[in-house]
């Protein structure tokens, strides 16, 4: 019983660093509609920075995450200009293929560089242990700061001028655009927002677990599971969506093979998908 | 459709194709020629449910990955003759095709992307789990099992020229749908869905066909590369990256032509073959390839063929 | 006349000069230099590069009366199947290597021998331990290292020595090599009536046990016995340390044989591992250097002390040189007549390769080693615990 706990307690942190990763993919995707498919690329951007600052520089790990939050910002919004730009308001194929090439051009780079070998970086952080289950300080951690960095969004979002105008145009870019908001400049800081919060993300993950320049690929299948079930282009519902995910995956675990677990979160996937188009969480859109 | 030099000329080069490494006796050409061949038919087959139908098939792979898996399954512990076999994972790979396609077709766009995505990696999953499929670690093939054909060295060529059948085969019915009511219907549904419906194109019958369609042959191609290469595991059976790049192939020839996805895949696979060896070039494969999907998207995104029907509209006749 | 006749000598002499030229034998093979294996098949290349250079300083191999020069071709597999496929295909049809040596792991050698067996070309295998590989109907592979179902057959009978009745947890990797050693010791287990408290496989690319090992403190886990390769051993052992797993005996699979597992700091201690070679074995070879030499040619040239994957790389090309030697030839069939005969000791134990059929190539000489990390004044270091004919320290528990 308390193994349960202990997993599902497991599941719900780690749940929260997946919505945070979300997070970034239904900003884009809700306000023009594009999927990012350099999602994982960028997540791997992030955990990379996260080496760079604590290996190479031997700065505080945690320091690198306000980094990587201007940082993301800043390549967000040339990404956008090198890529997404031409492709607002053309078919939606059009986008999947200019995000994927980005993608695919972001880990050609990552891996002449770093190549496709593992790497580590060892965040020291105390652990909580509770009946003999340990809960390591770096899950705890990264759990903490995904919630607060989901609160910072929901008061930019809701309590500043930008906020404002980046729901305007995500709910009408005409009449955004006839009531003198400059949409283009909305737009590319509203994608460079998004890849600040997956490129965070990524930095919050390799304070936990070993990567590799590959690595990004399954937390961007993870991000779609979880923008599906939190509702596009609502960040809270995608919050709660991975913790819903971490939750799934806590409450399986003890119960069947770790491997079984991916068929389970991609079976649920389709079927959300045809189900629930719009999201199991989108009552809570506000 | 006989009547036209089109076919015809899709049959010579074929021929060409297939008989040139054979009589220079060039086996690494070959090699590269097959790995070529086997890209061609993925991306024409592709092409149908992109091309004319306007549908994104981001998991298409997995019908080549569960076509290689049924008939390299009936080849080890069946001891069936790969021919049959390759044909029989065609079947099935359609069958199971169009009852997937009926839950995922009602999706429309990105949608439909996604859980296409979300069937090849439940697929692939599922594979994984599957012990009597070997599990992770694949179905190995013994080396009797060459025997049938005659050994090791006569079964490789012989696997060659039944791929370029696959493949003269993917084109011809590119073709073909291309040039019937089916192919207009397909068309009509590509350029706006709705409004072919209320036309009278039966639409979910259509698109359901056409998925179903597009699985069989690279299913085939999926059995005879796999039994070539002796094993099949799950990891590259249902690559997700591979199913992408078919995606550029039929991007970068010209997507809703017959020639364009054939040439795209040649045209990409041959800077692969060159940039894997290249020692210092095989990091930067990547690079090159997202940068030049990048300006096709941008800036051309009718593809090569599409580029040279816009300066050239002459050529519209004949290179389709 | 005069200079005619130093025209004629000078001809005569370059007609003459061929005689004395070097031949070259091209052995080909491909390294996962990038990818997850990059940490071992590095260590493995670089046992095979120190093995050409011992050869080619000593003037090459004298075969037949002529002198060749060892030329390796390699290239890089990025620790991917169908890299391994396509370059095992160009070493043959374009680098016309003569003979090949495998990749290292398993599941790319087993990749790799489909390659050479369709061209009939001699390989032989070091770093992949899969028995499966050689009992498809091959007629020219030749395996180096011990069996796989061999490999914790040792770890558990040194647990027992400690823990008669332990329960023990399988966490494996799920690849060919880790499922087929696990299928071994788990048959052994059975018949022992040992608990099995924990059974499970984890993909390779698994970055989070924290579920495993979740499940392994809930289930009470006195030994935990699996792994795969480096990196997920690496990170397994890692976070068992963290988690405070309190599991008393851990053998994992390769990843802490390498040099490079100190540096995981406390996490590596008591870990054990089973080992093809260490360097404080006390084999007296027949033929090629002793361990002492080879363990410091290694560790003068690359600056880090050898594990057992580099000690496989060179052997597979002394064991190459010493059937060609036999030979007397680079003829394909007579070289691998030799090494079906061959019956030897060198640096890295007893080799011999079964001429049965239905195995052919498995390694039938060959003994393991189970080794374990302790610390010694403050450091961490390598001790070999079992068997007990070459033991040099008791085991931790």
């Amino acid at each position: 019983m308390i193994g349960i706990l202990a997993s599902i307690i497991d599941g719900i942190l780690i749940g929260a660093v997946y919505g945070l990763a979300a997070m970034g993919l239904t900003l884009i995707w809700g306000v023009m509609n594009v999927i990012n498919l350099a999602h994982g690329a960028i997540v791997v951007i992030g955990m990379f920075v996260l080496y760079t600052v604590a290996n190479m520089l031997g700065l505080h790990p945690y320091g690198a995450v306000p980094l990587m939050i201007v940082f993301g910002f800043v390549v967000g919004i040339a990404l956008y200009w090198v890529g997404v730009h031409r492709m607002i308001g053309r078919p939606e194929l059009m986008s999947l293929l200019s995000t994927f090439a980005l993608n695919m051009v972001l880990i050609g780079l990552g891996t002449a560089w770093w190549t496709t070998s593992p790497y580590n970086v060892q965040v020291s952080v105390p652990s909580v242990s509770w009946q003999g289950y340990t809960f390591t300080g770096t899950h705890i951690t990264a759990a903490v700061l995904a919630v607060v960095i989901a609160g910072l969004l929901y008061l930019l979002l809701y309590h500043t001028r930008i906020g404002k105008a980046v729901r305007a145009v995500a709910t009408n870019r005409e009449a955004a655009e006839l009531c003198a908001i400059p949409t283009t400049q909305v737009l590319a800081m509203a994608f460079g927002l998004g890849v600040a919060l997956a490129g965070v993300s990524g930095t919050l993950i390799a304070t936990m677990f070993p990567f590799t320049v590959l690595s990004g690929e399954a937390y961007q299948l993870k991000s779609f599971v979880v923008t599906v079930l939190g509702g596009l282009g609502n960040p809270a519902g995608a919050l709660m969506g991975g913790i819903a995910l971490g939750l799934v995956e806590g409450l399986a675990t003890p119960f069947m093979p770790v491997s079984w677990i991916p068929i389970v979160e991609f079976g649920l996937f389709v079927f959300c998908l045809i189900a629930f188009p719009r999201g199991i969480f989108s009552f809570t859109k506000a | 459709m006989w009547r036209r030099p089109f076919p015809w000329f899709i049959i010579a080069a074929a021929l060409l194709y297939a008989l040139y490494p054979y009589f220079t006796d060039d086996v690494g050409l070959r090699e590269s020629l097959l790995l070529a061949a086997v890209y061609i038919v993925m991306a024409s087959n592709l092409n149908l449910v992109i091309g004319y139908a306007g549908y994104v098939n981001f998991g298409n792979i997995v019908f080549f990955g569960l076509g290689g898996y049924i008939c390299l399954y009936l080849v080890t512990a069946l001891h069936w003759n790969v021919i049959p076999a390759a044909f029989v994972g065609g079947v099935a790979v359609s069958a199971l095709a169009l009852l997937f396609g009926l839950g995922i077709l009602r999706l429309r766009g990105a949608f439909f992307a996604l859980a296409t995505i979300g069937v090849n990696q439940a697929i692939q999953q599922l594979v994984v789990n599957f012990e009597p499929w070997g599990g992770a670690t694949g179905i190995y093939l013994s080396l009797d099992s060459y025997g049938s054909l005659g050994g090791p060295m006569q079964a490789l060529w012989t696997t060659y020229l039944l791929i370029v059948v696959v493949t003269a085969a993917s084109l011809l019915a590119s073709y073909a749908v291309r040039n019937s009511k089916f192919g207009l219907g397909l068309l009509a549904i590509g350029e706006n869905e709705d409004a072919a419906s209320v036309l009278g194109v039966p639409t979910p019958l259509y698109k359901a066909m056409v998925y179903s369609a597009s699985a069989f042959l690279p299913a085939i191609a999926g059995g005879l590369y796999f039994f070539k290469s002796g094993i099949i595991e799950p990891s590259s059976a249902f690559n997700l990256q591979t199913s992408i790049e078919a995606i550029v192939m039929v991007m970068l020839g010209g997507s809703g032509t017959i020639l364009g996805p054939a040439l795209g895949a040649f045209l990409y696979e041959e800077l692969r073959g060159f940039l894997l060896t290249a020692q210092s070039f095989s990091q930067f494969q990547l690079v090159i390839a997202g940068a030049l999907l990048l300006l096709i998207v941008q800036f051309v995104p009718g593809g090569l063929l599409g580029w040279v029907h816009q300066h050239w509209p002459k050529t519209r006749r004949w290179l389709e | 006349m005069k200079k005619t006749f130093y025209l004629a000598a000078a001809a005569m002499l370059l007609i003459a000069c061929p005689a004395f030229a070097q031949e070259t034998i091209t052995i080909g093979f491909t390294s996962s230099q990038t990818g997850a294996l990059n940490n071992d098949s590095t260590a493995q290349m670089r046992g095979i590069e120190l093995w050409r250079d011992d050869v080619n300083a000593k003037g090459g191999l004298k075969l037949g009366g002529k002198s060749y020069t060892v030329k390796l071709v390699s290239y890089d597999d990025e620790s991917q199947n169908t890299r391994v496929q396509q370059l095992y295909t160009r070493l043959i049809t374009q680098d016309k290597a003569q003979f090949l040596i495998s990749p290292y792991s398993s599941g790319l050698v087993a990749t790799a021998a489909i390659i050479s067996e369709q061209y009939g070309k001699v390989m032989i295998t070091t770093g992949g331990a899969l028995e499966k590989t050689y009992q498809l109907g091959n007629k020219n592979l030749f395996q180096l290292y011990t069996g796989s179902s061999q490999y914790l057959a040792g770890a558990l009978v040194a647990l027992k020595e400690k823990n008669p009745k332990p329960r023990v947890a399988f966490v494996y990797e799920d690849d060919p090599f880790s499922k087929s050693v696990v299928a071994a010791v788990r048959d052994t287990a059975k018949k022992d009536g040992d608990v099995i408290a924990v059974d499970e496989s984890y993909a390779g690319s698994t970055t989070d046990f924290s579920p495993v090992i979740n499940k392994a403190i809930s289930a009470k886990a006195d030994a935990l016995l699996g792994g795969g390769h480096y990196a997920d051993g690496a990170t397994l052992a890692r976070q068992l340390h963290e988690q405070k797993a309190g599991v008393k005996w851990v053998t994992l699979l390769v990843a802490p044989d390498s040099p490079k597992f100190a540096e995981l700091g406390d996490s590596a201690v008591g870990i054990s591992v089973p080992s093809q070679w260490e360097p404080q074995a006390a084999f007296k070879p027949d033929f090629g250097p002793t361990v002492p030499a080879f363990t410091k040619a290694f560790t003068d040239k690359y600056k880090i002390a050898p594990a057992y994957h580099a000690a496989g790389g060179y052997a597979a090309g002394l064991i190459l040189q010493h059937a060609m030697e036999k030979a007397d030839s680079i003829d394909q069939a007579k070289v691998a007549a030799q090494l079906n005969a061959m019956d030897v000791t060198t640096f890295f134990g007893r080799t011999k390769f079964s001429t049965d059929p239905k195995s052919h190539g498995l390694q039938v000489g060959h003994d393991m080693v189970l080794a374990q990390w302790q610390k010694k004044d403050g450091k961490l270091v390598k001790e070999v615990i079992w068997p007990k004919a070459a033991k040099t320290a008791e085991a931790l528990y």
